[in-house]
């Protein structure tokens, strides 16, 4: 029964994120006075399953550490627990830490056993405390905060097992019944996490097994005799054999060697084994011993088998059903559609012509229809980023001492998946400076009469085939003076420039800016918001800051929804056509020769309402040298803004507006200077797509 | 069954006689010349259509075509090779190629004049590229073989497909 497990990896790391996301969130909702039983549940729900993967997959690393944080859980759980910030601080650690692991797991890296033996501790230290505290037994306390201290100073040092750990352990007479196949137990896995906890010795009796011909393979006809050599609490050998409780008979029994002699256990008994302090440090030993004998055993794994592992990293994405079913609706409609065009093509006369064009209109709605559905397909709800700034601004503003609240609008706003992936980064960076350099300290705060608590707002929404961000705080703004003096005296700009307040306010976006007066490991080194507003922008999108003095600062990101679509106007230079983005395009003149002035006999600009704009002649920058050249008639202006910059494009002519589906040009050919990508135009032809803040830099070159 | 053993003793036919060393490659004429690339590496074979110009680019990179939705550029190896021009007629073929390496394919098309044979070449009899000096580039010859008296040379896809990257915006 040899099944490749590695193909269910993808799921089980894609169910793991998820799982830590939800307790991650759960631990942040969580009021300390106030405790909600059903948010406890999601936590532990989330831990339980990881833990359960993890065992199944193998990941013992992960089952171990979770198995811990589970029980701490479990405890909250039944109230037997307070729920205290440090312990949910230790929690929130043990999420990071857990998705550290599994991330090195999925790339198959080893995991850091320094900081897993670390979150650990902080874990078991939570746990033994506060234990050992309800049970009022000071002296005990004592003891294992002195063992924690032994751990933490030597972390690494492998400290030798204690002896009598040779001599403890179980023994355990598994007898299952002859259906445990049949509810989908596999006793082999429950041997191998005993195996895990200890050293296992299996004795098989076959005796009850029927001769060759009567046997049913789906029954069980063996029992076990199993000794498990090791320092484990009868709770863990419990929790192992937990699936199969009502499949077997089992007895549990310690070992007889132990000092004294205990009494028989019968399955079920609440041993105190796991409250009492076990000593933390050979437990961090261990686990490095069993990542390395597993990194290695999936380093050959992984050698062998080159194309599981391109496969493991394709992504992938969760739709809700309702998007796959009206989908396959509408792929029905236009099954349907296309037999009715077949019927009336096969014998065709001009009288049902009438017919062909009902259909061919109907068989365009449908087309149009299923464009639609396809691309909601990758639509996800922006609350994949969001999801993630409740516990960054928690983090940083306790690390701060800044009160903030966050407010997320909007979660449900539909965005592009490849939006949602590279949104990320520039959102994290642009609430991190919210958090450092918007919001002020309290004291600050109440000062300017403000409240104590500072709040950011995230909000979401939809505008006109776009979706903005914004990111609102209400700290103290933008010094335009501030700002000013500092350009000038980096030698930004001019000390006589005369700049708008949206002009100073765009400073900020310059390499190398920073008005923060002291650098925080934070933000304020001056890298950055040039990225973000770059990084924005190669999304197709733009960023605006708005903001008042000790009022607050808003900043907003204007996104396409989809990088699939793009709206265009399609122009004609000689025989080529090429397709400028209707967002860029600010307005179209006709013009003729005499309305060009030329600048030293070279450079031509065009005057628009007093402006000087420089001009672009396409047919020069694209060595195009089919058709009339442009010198000797009259051709069309169109006013394109990049990147802040306007200029004029002088193409031939005008065709027409359309939305075309934009093709990589760099999937099989390479990267263009002045064009952004490529699309297929109704007679299959390809046209360009073109890259008007490229073609803005192109041209001044 | 039979059939299928019928097609079997087909296909051992096609191939030459020492099973293991045969490589089958697709020949095709430029001018006077016969060149063969590797026919794993062929996708397919289309006749020549207009293609949509890409600006500022090597004369040889003819345009970028739409095919069945993927934007392939095609290059004139005529060009490539500096051989003199031909005219474009109808029956000028395109052969489409992959190339690649583990982790990325392109596909490509290359103007030829005309696809002629798919021969086997048996591993052993292929000649090393001969070094004309620096008069002649032989940077895309992987070696030489004689077919029926006829040279054959025969084209690394890799190195013909592999485009100079200009990206200067990259390096900005």
């Amino acid at each position: 029964m040899s099944i490749d497990m590695s193909q269910f990896h993808q799921v089980f790391f894609e169910e793991c994120f998820e799982g830590l996301e939800a307790m991650e969130s759960g631990l942040l909702t969580l009021d300390m006075g106030d405790i909600d039983s059903e948010i406890i549940n999601t936590i532990f729900r989330g831990a339980h399953s990881i833990k359960g993967g993890s065992g199944t997959f193998g990941f013992t690393v992960v089952a171990e550490y979770t198995h811990i944080m589970e029980t701490l859980l479990d405890e909250m759980r039944d109230g037997r627990r307070q729920v205290t910030q440090p312990a949910v601080d230790v929690l929130l650690g043990s999420v990071d830490c857990l998705r550290e692991m599994l991330t090195a797991i999925q790339n198959e890296q080893d995991v850091n056993n320094a900081s897993v033996a670390k979150h650990k501790t902080a874990l078991e230290v939570v746990l033994n405390g506060g234990a050992v505290a309800e049970e009022s037994a000071p002296p005990v306390e004592q003891e294992s905060i002195s063992e924690e201290v032994v751990a933490n100073i030597v972390p690494d040092m492998p400290e030798e097992e204690p002896v009598e750990a040779q001599e403890q352990g179980w023994k355990i007479a598994f007898c299952p019944y002859l259906d445990l196949l049949k509810t989908g137990n596999d006793p082999v896995r429950l041997f191998r996490e005993l195996n895990e906890l200890g050293d296992l010795t299996t004795v098989a009796n076959i005796q009850d097994v029927p001769g060759f011909y009567e046997i049913d393979p789906e029954e069980c006809n063996i029992s076990w005799d199993l000794k498990v050599v090791g320092d484990i609490s009868a709770d863990e050998i419990r929790e192992i054999f937990n699936w199969v409780e009502g499949d077997c008979e089992m007895e549990v029994q310690p070992l007889a060697k132990a000092a004294k002699p205990a009494p028989a256990v019968k399955e079920i008994d609440p041993e105190p084994a796991a409250i009492t302090p076990t000593n933390p440090a050979p437990k961090p030993a261990e686990v490095k011993a069993k990542v390395t004998t597993e990194t290695k055993k999936s380093d050959t794994q992984d050698s062998e088998n080159e194309a599981a592992k391109t496969t493991a990293k394709a992504s992938s994405i969760r739709v809700d059903t309702d998007k796959i079913d009206t989908l396959i609706n509408m792929v029905g409609e236009v099954v349907i559609t296309q037999s009715m065009l077949g019927l009336v093509g096969e014998n065709f006369s001009m009288d049902k012509v009438g017919q062909l064009k009902r259909g061919l209109a109907q068989l365009e709605r449908h087309t149009r229809d299923l464009q639609q559905s396809v691309m909601n397909i990758r639509m996800l709800p922006i609350s994949f980023v969001f999801s993630r700034f409740p516990r960054l601004v928690h983090d940083i503003s306790s690390k701060l001492d800044k009160k903030i609240v966050l407010k997320l609008v909007g979660e449900n706003t539909e965005v592009d998946k490849a939006v949602v992936e590279l949104i990320n980064d520039p959102l994290v960076h642009l609430i991190r400076n919210s958090l450092d350099h918007g919001i002020e300290m309290p004291a600050d705060r109440v000062a300017a009469g403000k409240p104590e608590t500072g709040t950011i707002e995230l909000r979401a929404y939809h505008r006109g085939g776009h979706i903005v961000i914004e990111i609102i705080d209400d700290g103290r703004g933008l010094n335009k003076d501030k700002l000013l003096a500092k350009a000038i005296e980096k030698g930004l700009i001019e000390e006589n420039n005369l700049l708008t307040e949206k002009q100073i306010f765009e400073l900020i976006f310059m390499p190398g800016f920073s008005t923060a007066e002291q650098l925080t490991d934070i933000s304020g080194r001056g890298v950055g918001m040039d990225v973000v507003r770059r990084n924005i922008q190669s999304l197709g999108g733009n960023i605006e800051i708005i903001s008042e003095l000790g009022k607050g600062t808003t900043i907003a990101i204007h996104l396409p929804l989809t990088l699939a679509i793009l709206d265009g106007q399609s122009v004609a230079v000689g025989d080529e056509t090429y397709i400028v983005p209707l967002v860029s395009i600010i307005e179209s003149i006709n013009i003729t020769e005499r309305m060009l002035n030329k600048v030293a006999g070279k450079g031509e600009t065009f005057r628009l309402r007093n402006e000087y704009l420089p001009v672009i002649r396409m047919r020069n920058i694209f060595n195009v040298h089919s058709g009339n050249p442009t010198k000797s008639k009259e051709g069309v202006l169109v006013v394109v803004e990049g990147q802040g910059e306007m200029c004029c494009l002088l193409v031939d002519e005008l065709l027409g507006q359309q939305q075309v589906v934009i093709k990589s040009l760099e999937a099989n050919y390479r990267r263009v200077e002045g064009v952004s990508g490529a699309t297929i135009l109704g007679d299959g032809s390809v046209a360009l797509i073109l890259d008007v803040p490229g073609l803005v830099r192109f041209s001044i070159r | 069954m039979a059939q299928e053993a019928e097609n079997k003793d087909i296909d051992q036919y096609h191939y030459s006689k020492n099973l293991d060393n045969a490589v089958q490659y697709l020949s095709f004429a430029l001018g006077k010349e016969e060149y063969g690339v590797d026919i794993l590496r062929v996708q397919e074979i289309r006749s020549w259509e207009p293609v949509s110009r890409i600006p500022n680019v090597p004369s040889y990179e003819k345009g970028v075509v739409n095919l069945r939705g993927s934007i392939v550029p095609i290059l004139d190896l005529r060009e490539r090779f500096s051989l003199s021009k031909a005219e474009y007629t109808p029956l000028t073929v395109v052969v489409v190629l992959q190339t690649g390496d583990s982790n990325k394919t392109r596909i490509m098309g290359v103007v030829v004049d005309s696809v002629s044979d798919v021969i086997s070449v048996d591993k052993t009899e292929i000649q090393g590229a001969p070094d004309f000096g620096a008069k002649v580039s032989n940077e895309f010859i992987n070696g030489l073989v004689s077919v029926n008296e006829r040279m054959v040379m025969l084209l690394d896809v890799d190195k013909l497909l592999k485009l100079e990257e200009l990206d200067q915006d990259e390096s900005q």
